[in-house]
């Protein structure tokens, strides 16, 4: 059996087209968009079959803080303010919290950890090079992958806040919209931050990130037990805004300034793709 | 160069001060192998990565396939396989998820690549490990399976760097009959290797490059007899004794000595030999062999190739 039995054409290749680059992918240097990043969400998609594992892990995370802190310290704490001044259970209030800072997780792990390690171990993106894709479709197709990651944890966890009872308001179906959002400009950024990273040693200060906001930007209580700097500095905080904006739309307490957390990760996005696609470029179209 | 599948004009290429390529002439042809044989560090990678549109060049113009690398990377990139030094394999993949996920980068459909898959596990001869992790595969395997994945989308021209490198004799073997296969079906290549054999077995012409520029063209063939005697006579002398050097001179044509033994270049071997002992010289061993594209290399450059 020869490769090819039968005599080959004169002109050989695919008999598939690359399809021209959009308007906006041309502010990026030529051929580094062949709209193809679907193929890279795939590869992950394959890889990760034999990966469940990490999925269980990911999903039960949040739903053992919310059991631990909702159920077990909120029968201590009682109920709180929400959003809208309306007190509402322990549960209730941290659940949304639980909610953006998984979204954050997810994101920032995939776009972190392992794309640090598919460009300096694995080589992979070398490989995905040499193929029509260029690193605007590695950098979609990896924050696309982690965006249907953090989907999935986004889901799981609504679905158990509901069977807690602890989505107050038809607004919680846009949660996983939301959701979405928030996760995508985390991943933007935790990409356009690998790309600067040398070593393993630089990823501390992802967790250094991470974890603060975890902690302090409002997940398990509100910002009024902050002093006022304070407050303007956790105001400042990402993930600040993704809990407003879960927690209003959980709670049912939605308002026209959601659109201005909404912005804070639009912006996320559009600085975090740019940054990671044009330092993919530099990194490996040496 | 109507048909040409390369056309280089004064390439260049330079990472900061260093200039990697110093303004190169390249024309492939459809159809032939086409090698750049040099030592580490020649240019000849740098001058692969701007071929197979990884790597923007400093100066001077290509063409691949008709095309500008700058403007039309992925255009280009669809048409052609590359096999690179180091293998980037998935390590996360099968054997078979490899070919599979790769055929997907090029757009290829599913059922296309599923069929591809099977099809280019038996021109690698893994089809028996196709659903095993790529990690335990030996150092041939790889290599076979990364030229495999290079061929997924049908390429026109195949780039392979530095193809048997690191590999034993045996799978080194294997690995040209399988490119001299392709080459059989139509299938332009353009190797870099530092082997002279590997250059004298695939390539129908080659180009010698050193610090960056050609130093020679032509097929192994004319190399030889442009640049090197038919035969050469290498002689080994003890560390003590003094080799007669003016000698050698007078009756050679070239001696070259090298640290551990001189080469004379001469068409007859075997009448030096003799000349030689008659005029009373004792060497420790003596033999005498074809010249190879080594003594080309060696005349160029005045350095061995593989040190």
């Amino acid at each position: 059996m020869t490769l090819r039995d039968v005599p080959l054409p004169d002109v050989a290749g695919p008999d598939v087209p690359v399809p021209r680059p959009p308007a906006w992918a041309r502010l990026l240097p030529a051929g580094s968009y062949a709209g193809r990043a679907s193929a890279l969400v795939l590869r992950s998609v394959t890889a990760s079959r034999r990966a469940w594992l990490a999925f269980v892990s990911g999903f039960f995370e949040p739903v053992f803080y919310l059991v631990a802190m909702g159920q077990g310290l909120g029968a201590l704490v009682g109920p709180l303010p929400g959003p809208d001044g309306q007190p509402i259970p322990y549960a209730a209030f941290i659940a949304p919290g639980l909610l953006a800072a998984a979204a954050m997780n997810g994101a920032v792990f995939d776009s972190t950890f392992n794309v640090f390690f598919k460009l300096k171990y694995n080589r992979l993106y070398d490989a995905v090079l040499a193929t029509p894709l260029g690193p605007v479709d590695i950098a979609l197709g990896e924050i696309g992958w982690a965006l249907l990651r953090g989907a999935l944890y986004a889901l799981g966890f609504l679905a158990v806040m509901g069977g807690f009872g602890l989505l107050l308001s038809p607004w919680a179906l846009l949660a996983l919209p939301a959701a979405l959002v928030v996760a995508f400009g985390f991943a933007a950024v935790g990409m356009a931050a690998t790309t600067y990273m040398r070593s393993w040693q630089d990823f501390d200060l992802v967790t250094l990130a991470i974890l603060p906001m975890f902690l302090f930007a409002t997940t398990f209580y509100p910002l009024s037990v902050y002093p006022r700097w304070l407050q303007l500095l956790v105001e400042a905080m990402p993930l600040f805004h993704a809990v407003e904006l879960m927690r209003g739309l959980t709670t049912g307490a939605v308002h026209l300034g959601m659109l201005g957390h909404l912005s804070y990760f639009l912006v996320m996005i559009v600085v975090g793709l740019v940054v990671a696609a044009r330092r993919l470029d530099i990194l490996l179209l040496k | 160069m109507g048909d040409g599948l390369v056309q280089a004009r004064d390439l260049r290429k330079s990472f900061g001060e260093f200039e990697a390529v110093r303004g190169i002439d390249v024309d492939v042809a459809r159809g032939e192998v086409f090698g750049f044989l040099g030592p580490n560090g020649a240019g000849k990678s740098s001058t692969m990565r701007m071929i197979a549109c990884v790597s923007p060049r400093s100066g001077g113009t290509l063409q691949v396939l008709g095309m500008d690398p700058d403007v039309d990377g992925p255009r280009i990139r669809a048409r052609i396989g590359v096999v690179p030094q180091l293998d980037n394999l998935d390590q996360e993949l099968t054997v078979r998820e490899n070919l599979q996920v790769y055929g997907r980068y090029f757009g290829l459909p599913r059922a296309r690549v599923r069929e591809k898959a099977v099809e280019l596990m038996q021109f690698a001869q893994l089809a028996d490990r196709a659903d095993a992790p790529v990690e335990p595969l030996s150092g041939g395997m790889k290599r076979r399976l990364t030229i495999a994945r290079s061929l997924v989308n049908d390429p026109e021209l195949l780039l392979l760097d530095e193809p048997t490198t690191g590999l034993d004799p045996q799978a080194r073997h294997l690995l040209w009959e399988r490119l001299y296969r392709l080459k059989r079906e139509g299938v332009t290549q353009i190797v870099t290797t530092h082997y002279m054999d590997e250059a004298e077995q695939l390539c129908d012409r080659l180009v010698v490059m050193d610090g960056g520029v050609i130093a020679a063209e032509g097929s192994p063939a004319e190399l030889i007899a442009r640049y090197s005697t038919r035969e050469v006579l290498e002689l080994r002398f003890p560390p003590d004794v003094a080799a007669p050097v003016e000698l050698m001179t007078r009756l050679a044509e070239r001696v070259e000595v090298l640290p551990d033994r001189l080469l004379l270049y001469t068409a007859d071997g075997e009448h030096l030999q003799g000349e030689l002992a008659r005029n009373g010289v004792r060497p420790q061993s003596a033999l005498v062999r074809r010249s190879s594209l080594e003594d080309v290399f060696l005349r160029l450059t005045g350095r061995s190739l593989v040190d």
